[in-house]
C-alpha cells in the first residue's frame, strides 16, 4: 500500500512541474519564500504558486563558497547556491523571492542573492505578541501585499486574503492530519518517509490536489495503524528532532536514527509541526496574518517561549522516549537555545536529550552513528 | 562463565577476558588498515562463552562474527564503575576521540559529550606532537613535567598546533617547554568538557591518554576533583564490554 502511494506521489510530483509551466505561461506568476515567517497566503491572493526554496542538499555548496564563507550554515550556503548556479527549477520559475531579516547569515545572504534576483526583504522584529512590535510587522506585511500587487498586475483583495487563508488553512491542516498519523503506538510511517511527503507536497501548482493527496496519504496511514501495519513494535524507541528543518537531502539523522533502530516520530521544526498553524479567519485578514506568522517559535526570536511550550505539548503527544536537537554548523541561535533545551527535556520530562551539530555532508555519519548508538542505549 | 570483550580503537585493539566477575586477561595489538584481521589472532586461542565487542570497527566485526556490540560510551561506563564504583563522572580520552560521560547511581549513562570531530585533544594529538618534537611518546609526559617555563599554545586544531609549534621552535623556546604547553592545551579542553557535563566530585581517567602522568596530575590541579585512573586505563572499554557480555549471560553480578 505505502509503495503504491509513494509512487503516486512521485508521479504527481513529476506533473507538477508541467503544472507549474502552465499556469506560468497563461500570465500567472510564482513567487519564492525561504522562510516560514512570510504569509504565503499573499501570493495565493495574487493568483501566484508560492514555491519554498530553502536549499536542503550539499551539491550546490561548494559553489556557493566562492562567495560565502565556509563558515556559514548549509543551509544557507544551499540556499544561495542553487540561486548562482541555477540549478533549481523553482528557482527558476520565481518571479521574486519574498525574503525574511531572520538570522544574520540569511539576511546578508539575501543581499548578495539581490544582485542577480530579484529579491523582497520583510523586516522581521525579534519579538513576538506586542504590539509594539507587532505594528511595524503588519506594515511589513501591507508593504509586501503592495509590492505583490505591482509584480503580478493583479489586485489582492481583502475577500482574496481571506479566500486564500481558508485555502491555506486546509492545506496546513492536511499536513497537521498527516503528520499526526505518527502519534499512533506503533507509528505506521518512518521519520524518512514523513520528510520526503511534507517536501515533495511543498510545491504543488494546485494547491487543492496537493490537499486532496496529503489527505489520502493520512488516510492510508491511519487505516495502516487500525490494521496494525507498521515498521516498528510498540517497543520501539520513539523519537522526537527538534531545531532546524529537514528536507531531502539533508535527513541524515533522521536516516542514522532509524538504522540505528529508532522511529522517528516527530519534528519540531519549520519543515515540520511549526507549520501546523491555523490562521484567525474572523479577523482582518492582514493583521490575521501577521499575528499568526510572527508567532511561529523559530531560535530568531528573543526570546522564544514557543518553542517550549509546543515540546510541552508534542512530547507527551507524540509518547516521546528521547529527544534529539539539531543544530546546523553556525546556526547560532539554535546552537544556543540547545542549552534551554536540555534543561526542559532531561530536567523537566525526564527524557534522554541529545544534542547534534552537523552539515549536510556525510563526512561525519560514522562519529553520529556512535552518538547516536550511544543515545539510544540511554532509554 | 567466560565472556571476553573486544574494543576495536582507532589506534589499537584490547581484549578483556573476564571469569566469573574478575579479570583474567588482557591483550593489545595495533589496528592498522584491516581491524578486523588483526583482531583475529588476538581472540584465536582464547576460550570464552561470549564475546561482545565495542569501538569504531565494532560493526564489521558484528558482520564477520556475528557478535553482539555495544558503544564505547556504555563499554567504558562500565567499565569505569567496575574500577571505581562509587565515582560517577567518566573521562576518556583515546586515539581518536575524547569524552566525558555522567552516570546515575545504579551505573546507567544520563549524559555523555564527545569530541569526535578532529584529533584536537586527544591521543593522536600528542602523539603527532610528540613526533613533531622528536620526542618518543612513552616519555613525553615526563618531558612536560621536567619543563621550568609555561607556554600558552592557544591552537586546539591538531594542524594549526603543529604551525604554532614550528614559530615556536622558531622563537627558540625549548621542546619540553613546548610540550608542556601542548600537554596543558589538552588538559584545558578536557576540564572544559568535564565541567560541562558534570558538575565537581571524583573523575574515572580512562583510555590510553590516562597513561600519561604529566595529564593526570595536571588535570588533578586544573579541575581540583580527584582524578582516579584504573592499572590499565586503556583496557577500560573492553573490560566493560566483557562484563556486559557476562551481565547479559546470567544478569547483573551482585554489588
Amino acid at each position: 500500500m505505502k509503495e503504491t502511494l509513494f509512487k503516486k506521489l512521485q508521479q504527481i510530483a513529476e506533473q507538477n512541474v508541467i503544472d507549474i509551466e502552465a499556469h506560468k505561461s497563461k500570465g500567472n506568476h510564482a513567487i519564492g519564500f525561504y522562510c516560514l515567517y512570510a504569509p504565503t497566503e499573499l501570493a495565493v491572493a495574487a493568483d501566484a504558486i508560492p514555491l519554498p526554496l530553502c536549499g536542503t542538499r550539499q551539491d550546490p555548496i561548494e559553489a556557493a563558497e566562492e562567495n560565502l564563507p565556509r563558515n556559514l550554515c548549509p543551509l544557507i550556503k544551499s540556499s544561495y547556491g542553487f540561486g548562482i548556479t541555477d540549478t533549481c527549477p523553482f528557482f527558476k520559475f520565481s518571479d521574486m523571492i519574498v525574503a525574511d531579516t531572520t538570522c544574520d547569515g540569511k539576511k546578508k545572504m539575501f543581499e548578495l542573492m539581490s544582485e542577480f534576483k530579484d529579491v523582497h526583504i520583510l523586516q522581521l522584529p525579534q519579538q513576538q505578541n506586542t504590539e509594539r512590535f507587532l505594528e511595524p510587522w503588519i506594515r511589513e506585511v501591507e508593504d509586501l501585499k503592495t509590492r505583490l500587487e505591482q509584480k503580478t498586475g493583479k489586485s489582492i483583495t481583502e475577500a482574496k486574503i481571506k479566500d486564500a487563508i481558508r485555502l491555506l488553512n486546509r492545506e496546513r491542516d492536511a499536513k497537521k492530519r498527516l503528520m499526526d498519523v505518527t502519534r499512533a503506538v506503533p507509528s505506521p510511517l518512518t521519520g524518512t518517509e514523513l520528510v520526503e511527503i511534507i517536501f515533495k507536497t511543498g510545491f504543488f501548482a494546485d494547491k487543492e490536489k496537493g490537499i486532496a493527496l496529503l489527505n489520502e496519504i493520512a488516510e492510508s496511514c491511519e487505516a495502516m495503524s487500525r490494521d496494525g501495519i507498521s515498521p516498528y513494535t510498540a517497543k520501539t524507541p520513539r523519537i522526537l528532532v527538534t531545531g532546524v528543518p529537514m528536507g531531502l537531502g539533508c535527513e541524515k539523522v533522521a536516516r542514522i536514527l532509524e538504522e540505528s533502530g529508532a522511529s522517528v516520530v516527530a519534528f519540531e521544526s519549520c519543515s515540520g509541526y511549526k507549520l501546523a498553524f491555523q490562521v484567525d479567519e474572523t479577523k482582518d485578514p492582514v493583521r490575521a496574518l501577521a499575528e499568526q506568522y510572527l508567532a511561529i517559535p523559530c531560535s530568531v526570536m528573543s526570546p522564544n517561549p514557543g518553542r517550549i511550550d509546543l515540546l510541552n505539548r508534542m512530547i507527551p503527544d507524540f509518547s516521546v522516549n528521547g529527544v534529539v536537537d539539531l543544530t546546523w554548523q553556525a546556526c547560532h541561535t539554535y546552537n544556543v537555545e540547545a542549552h534551554q533545551i536540555r534543561k526542559l527535556v532531561s530536567d523537566h520530562h525526564g527524557l534522554p536529550y541529545l544534542h547534534i551539530e552537523t552539515d549536510y555532508s556525510e563526512s561525519d555519519t560514522e562519529q553520529l552513528r556512535v552518538r547516536i548508538e550511544a543515545f539510544l542505549e540511554m532509554i | 562463565m567466560i565472556s571476553a570483550g573486544l574494543d576495536i580503537g582507532s589506534r589499537s585493539i584490547k581484549c578483556a577476558v573476564v571469569e566469573n566477575g574478575t579479570l583474567t586477561a588482557t591483550r593489545q595489538t595495533d589496528t592498522g588498515i584491516d581491524p578486523v584481521g588483526q583482531a583475529e589472532p588476538l581472540i584465536k586461542d582464547l576460550a570464552f562463552d561470549t564475546i561482545l565487542a565495542t569501538g569504531y570497527g565494532r560493526n564489521l566485526f558484528e558482520i564477520a562474527h556475528d557478535a553482539a556490540t555495544i558503544t564505547e560510551i556504555k563499554a567504558h561506563a562500565r567499565g569505569a564503575a567496575h574500577f571505581f564504583p562509587s565515582i560517577p563522572t567518566v573521562l576518556d580520552i583515546g586515539g581518536q576521540d575524547s569524552k566525558v560521560i555522567r552516570l546515575n547511581t545504579d551505573g546507567r549513562v544520563v549524559r555523555f559529550e564527545m569530541n569526535d570531530r578532529c584529533a584536537a585533544g586527544t591521543g593522536k594529538f600528542l602523539e603527532i606532537m610528540a613526533q613533531n618534537l622528536g620526542f618518543g611518546i612513552a616519555d613525553f609526559g615526563s618531558r612536560a613535567m621536567a619543563a621550568d617555563k609555561q607556554l600558552n599554545i592557544s591552537s586546539m586544531c591538531t594542524v594549526f598546533a603543529e604551525s604554532e609549534v614550528t614559530s615556536l621552535v622558531a622563537r627558540g623556546e625549548s621542546p619540553d617547554a613546548i610540550a608542556r604547553g601542548l600537554h596543558l592545551s589538552v588538559v584545558k579542553r578536557a576540564v572544559s568538557m568535564l565541567n560541562r557535563v558534570s558538575p565537581g566530585g571524583p573523575v574515572a581517567f580512562t583510555g590510553g591518554v590516562a597513561n600519561n602522568n604529566f595529564i593526570v596530575e595536571a588535570l588533578a590541579q586544573r579541575s581540583g576533583r580527584e582524578i582516579c585512573v584504573p592499572e590499565t586505563p586503556e583496557m577500560t572499554g573492553a573490560v566493560g564490554a566483557a562484563l556486559i557480555a557476562q551481565d547479559r549471560h546470567t544478569g547483573p553480578a551482585p554489588a
